[in-house]
């Protein structure tokens, strides 16, 4: 084991700032970028419902 | 709008087996069973592999803590030039072969292929200062790496400014062809310039020169990050056949069935 406290693995042995810098933005970009697409194919898939319904306008 | 066989649109006609899941119906069915299994993976390997990377892998006796940085920056650097390759050759194929859903997954993998290269340069950076001094150099390695942004996002608004998707997709893979071009200077950068930017981390005929918890670390979070780059993107090319199939009648009953059943 590396670490023998929270603070310890928070520290980084000083370069914390850097580490957590570079996951951190990382992390995020992976998690937003699924749930953005994710979106896209709902959006994509209400746009189709509404294509292949028969033509009336008051919806 | 003649056949009604939600299997075979009329469009490709294909009898080859090889072509099957060219038909953009296949690969919609066949993706959305494979995303969830490939979530599944990339999570499971991002646990262990942090795991070992941050619990099990030792202190570098140089770069003391900061090098642990090395456990996603050279996994998206590496997809970042995969993925290009990929993004390219399936431009070629969809251009060559007028197969439309080759085109579409080259336009799925370009906003991953993008991501990928923004965290390499960015986990870069924040390595490099620690390490170097400095968050940036005008040096080989970093500079064809920010081309390799460029080129992607040139790519992605070239494709999305022209309307006509075929001519979109015909455009964007000269574009995607030509850029392939700076995929190996990337990687031979550091060896054809002196560089800050230090060697290959890997290379095929020398022994690994760190330890190997520190390897396997490494390893496990590549294939971590290409079933992620699988899953999304499958994701995103899903998404894309039913902007650009809605009109044809297998998306029609394909909804129909999902209304029925909701």
């Amino acid at each position: 084991m590396n670490w023998h406290s929270a603070s310890e693995f928070f520290d980084m042995g000083g370069y914390g700032l850097y580490v957590w810098g570079a996951y951190a933005v990382t992390a995020v970009l992976m998690l937003a970028e699924p749930w953005f697409v994710a979106r896209r194919r709902e959006r994509a898939a209400a746009q189709a419902i509404e294509a292949s319904e028969p033509q009336d306008n008051d919806s | 709008m003649t056949a009604r066989a939600p299997t075979a649109p009329p469009t490709s006609p294909s009898p080859l087996r090889f072509f099957t899941f060219a038909a953009p119906s296949r690969f919609y069915a066949l993706a959305g069973t494979l995303v969830p299994w490939l979530w599944a993976v990339s999570i499971v390997l991002s646990i262990v592999g942090l795991y070992i990377g941050f619990f099990v892998a030792p202190t570098d006796a140089q770069q003391g803590e900061s090098y642990r940085i090395i456990f996603i920056h050279v996994p998206a650097a590496w997809m970042s030039m995969v993925i290009y390759m990929a993004m390219a050759f399936w431009a070629a194929i969809g251009w060559a072969f007028n197969a439309r859903m080759a085109s579409m997954l080259s336009h799925a993998l370009a906003p991953t292929g993008a991501l990928f290269t923004f965290i390499a340069l960015w986990t870069g950076a924040f390595w490099g200062k620690p390490a170097w001094g400095t968050w940036w150099v005008w040096d080989a390695r970093l500079t064809s790496e920010l081309i390799l942004l460029f080129l992607y996002v040139g790519y992605i608004a070239l494709t999305e400014a022209i309307d006509d998707v075929r001519r979109a997709d015909k455009a964007g893979a000269l574009l995607a062809i030509i850029g392939a071009v700076n995929v190996p200077i990337i990687y031979f950068s550091v060896r054809w310039w002196n560089t800050l930017h230090q060697g290959a981390t890997i290379s095929m005929t020398a022994a690994p020169k760190m330890a190997h918890t520190m390897l396997t670390a490494m390893l496990i979070m590549t294939f971590a990050f290409w079933a992620y780059a699988f899953a999304v993107v499958f994701m995103r090319a899903r998404a894309i056949v039913l902007e650009r199939e809605s009109h044809t009648d297998w998306v029609r009953e394909l909804i129909s069935r999902k209304e029925r059943h909701a």
